[in-house]
């Protein structure tokens, strides 16, 4: 029971009414306790996938179970799920202590009861004594903690956040990100949260599920999306990344911009066509021809902690490097890597073909 | 350094001379036709038939005669008004799930552009003993009845011409608030009706309080539809202010009805003027 999934999709549709399809034959597990981010571009479906939860919506097609009984046709107010809403979604007519009483109200908890609950869950977000303030007398920060705080009083076994960091400016966010992430720890509960930042994703989650049109691409932990991209999308939406065509020679050798490398890839078909992604921290700058790589710098942005280089090697390819060292516009460069720095994507391969790969020759490695 | 402060004098001062121009047509109407007409009003109510000063008039006020007129007016109001509410409310939150709302909503708006009298005397046709609606119930087996010049028929009419002034601003209020607290308050568990009484009633009740401001106030006068529906079988303060200036003649009780009337819109008034909670008001925020 203890290890059962908190939430199970199976082959969860979702079209509207016109036909369009928002969620396309979704199935994945939650785990309970755990941090999860549905990280995409806005219309993948992610937000959708967080209604469907919390019970706005119902699947088209498809089972959602919880703690592995079937909820498709429980209505929200009888879900243990509270929603962190995008834009709070708090009540004007009511101040912050009758905002969060009222779900509490609503379970006809006994007065003293609520008024402790209310109290403790102020204190958790650092909002104690702000009890009798009105909703529009607080910041965009503060509605955010009380937001938050009105779901968690509740004591719900999941805690769903739409996007609820989007309106705060950038310090406020980067704060807020530490403090959900610490409240998660704390409560021990399930947080699902969406987001189209990817810094959030990567700073914040247990595990991310990437999602583009209806589907989720990838999911794992930030790590393993970081370093190893199923696909273009993946590589392109999660950090920045240089992609390239190029052609898998045998295992552990690549050959891309007309030259081979030694690569720490294995378990393709010989000559398949693949993509290649190094992201612009692994490039090192060196001088002509003492790098793998020859090229030329278009432009150069001083960002903060580094340079970002633009630059086109002879085929044309942009190559973009991250650098601390500084280099001349115009000038003619070498850029260095290591073969484990070379991620080798298969065209159109699924998230389950791409881990059985990888056991597949991880086992074979240890053979040898 | 003179120059500049004296420009920097003559601004405001420059503006405060346009916004008393402005401010000329406003005052003009508020002298002429209200506070004049209120003032003439109060002035002949303190005369007899004769021309004589007097308080009787506000003495005959108290009497079983005009606290009866009283009652049954503000009792018709009442009925008036809580019929339209309880049409208009579901009819408006009804308009803000269709799709072409405002298409829906025009339809509602347009039947009050026609005058008044026409649609009451389109409602005699109706109504009468000769009239479709009879044949109708003749049809049915019922036979023939009474309809016009009842209680019923007062009222029946008296909602219909009302209805639009309720459903508007119950519509706006309902159209401006945020669907996401209605998510909100299901994700914390309340169930349909609980939502309705501690969010949505909460937060459109200052269109319901608006919507109820603009037909009980005129209901409490009404007088034409009183005499040619109910056959002035339902007297009201309106019909009686009518009466008294036209009829007998009387125009210091007339007056010092209207001025009791005047009072009671101003309570009224009061009462349904709620200070909005919250400077977003209806619950967006932003």
């Amino acid at each position: 029971m203890a290890n059962q999934p908190i939430i199970r999709f199976e082959n969860v549709t979702k079209k509207y009414s016109d036909e369009t399809t928002v969620l396309d034959n979704v199935s994945f597990e939650l785990e309970r306790g755990k941090f999860y981010t549905l990280l995409g571009p806005s219309g993948c479906g992610k937000t959708t996938i967080l209604r469907l939860i919390a019970g706005f919506i119902e699947p088209t097609e498809g089972t959602i179970y919880f703690n592995g009984k079937n909820i498709n046709n429980v209505p929200a107010n009888e879900r243990q799920v509270n929603t962190v809403f995008q834009d709070y979604a708090l009540f004007p007519h009511l101040n912050v202590y009758e905002n969060i009483a009222f779900g509490l109200r609503i379970k006809k908890v006994k007065k003293d009861e609520i008024d402790r609950k209310v109290k403790e869950a102020l204190k958790f977000v650092n909002l104690a004594g702000y009890e009798s303030r009105e909703i529009t007398e607080m910041s965009g920060g503060q509605r955010q903690r009380v937001a938050i705080a009105r779901a968690i009083v509740n004591d719900p076994e999941i805690i769903l956040l739409d996007e609820p960091l989007s309106a705060l400016d950038l310090k406020l966010r980067s704060e807020m990100q530490y403090e959900l992430r610490e409240l998660q720890q704390r409560l021990g509960k399930t947080f699902i949260f969406v987001t189209h930042d990817q810094e959030e994703a990567l700073a914040m989650s247990d595990e991310i599920f990437v999602m583009n049109d209806g589907v989720i691409q990838q999911s794992g932990t930030p790590l393993d999306i970081y370093d190893e991209p199923i696909n273009r999308f993946v590589a392109d939406f999660i950090g920045e990344s240089n992609i390239v065509a190029g052609r898998m020679i045998e295992d552990y050798i690549v050959e891309f911009t007309g030259k081979r490398f030694d690569c720490a890839d294995a378990g393709l078909q010989p000559n398949e066509k693949v993509d290649i992604v190094i992201r612009p921290e692994d490039l090192e700058i060196s001088t002509v021809d003492t790098g793998k790589l020859n090229v030329t710098v278009d432009t150069q942005l001083f960002r903060g902690v580094h340079y970002e280089l633009s630059t086109y090697d002879q085929d044309g390819n942009e190559w973009l490097v991250h650098s601390t060292k500084k280099a001349e516009v115009g000038a003619v460069i070498g850029l260095d890597f290591n073969p484990e720095d070379i991620h080798v994507m298969r065209l159109n391969e699924s998230e389950e073909e791409y881990d059985a790969r990888l056991e597949s020759y991880g086992a074979s490695a240890d053979e040898e | 350094m003179t120059r500049d402060l004296n420009l920097m004098e003559r601004l405001p001062m420059k503006n405060n001379r346009l916004r008393s121009i402005y401010s000329v047509p406003y005052a003009a109407w508020i002298l002429l036709f209200v506070l004049a007409p209120i003032a003439l009003i109060v002035y002949y109510s303190f005369f007899d038939l004769t021309g004589n000063f007097t308080l009787s008039n506000y003495r005959n006020f108290f009497t079983s005669v005009y606290l009866q007129l009283t009652t049954s007016s503000f009792w018709y109001a009442f009925l008036i008004t809580l019929f339209s509410l309880l049409i208009a409310y579901p009819t408006a939150y009804f308009i803000t799930k269709t799709k072409h709302k405002q298409l829906w909503l025009l339809l509602i708006i347009i039947p009050s552009w026609i005058n008044l009298l026409l649609k009451t005397y389109a409602f005699i046709g109706l109504m009468g003993l000769y009239g479709p609606l009879n044949a109708l119930l003749e049809v049915v087996g019922i036979g023939k009845q009474q309809i016009l010049f009842t209680d019923f028929s007062f009222v029946f009419v008296s909602v219909y011409i009302f209805i639009p002034f309720m459903i508007l601003p119950i519509f706006n209020a309902l159209d401006k608030l945020n669907p996401a607290l209605i998510d909100a308050s299901r994700d914390l568990g309340a169930n349909s009706w609980t939502t309705f009484k501690r969010v949505v009633w909460p937060l459109t009740i200052n269109g319901v309080k608006s919507g109820i401001q603009v037909v009980f106030i005129p209901a409490l006068s009404l007088f034409m539809i009183t005499r040619l529906i109910a056959g002035n079988k339902v007297i009201t303060l309106g019909t009686a202010i009518e009466q008294q200036f036209l009829v007998t003649q009387n125009w210091g009780m007339g007056s010092t009805i209207a001025v009791f009337l005047i009072l009671f819109m101003f309570i009224i008034m009061l009462f349904t003027t709620g200070k909005e909670r919250g400077a977003t008001g209806n619950g967006k925020n932003r």
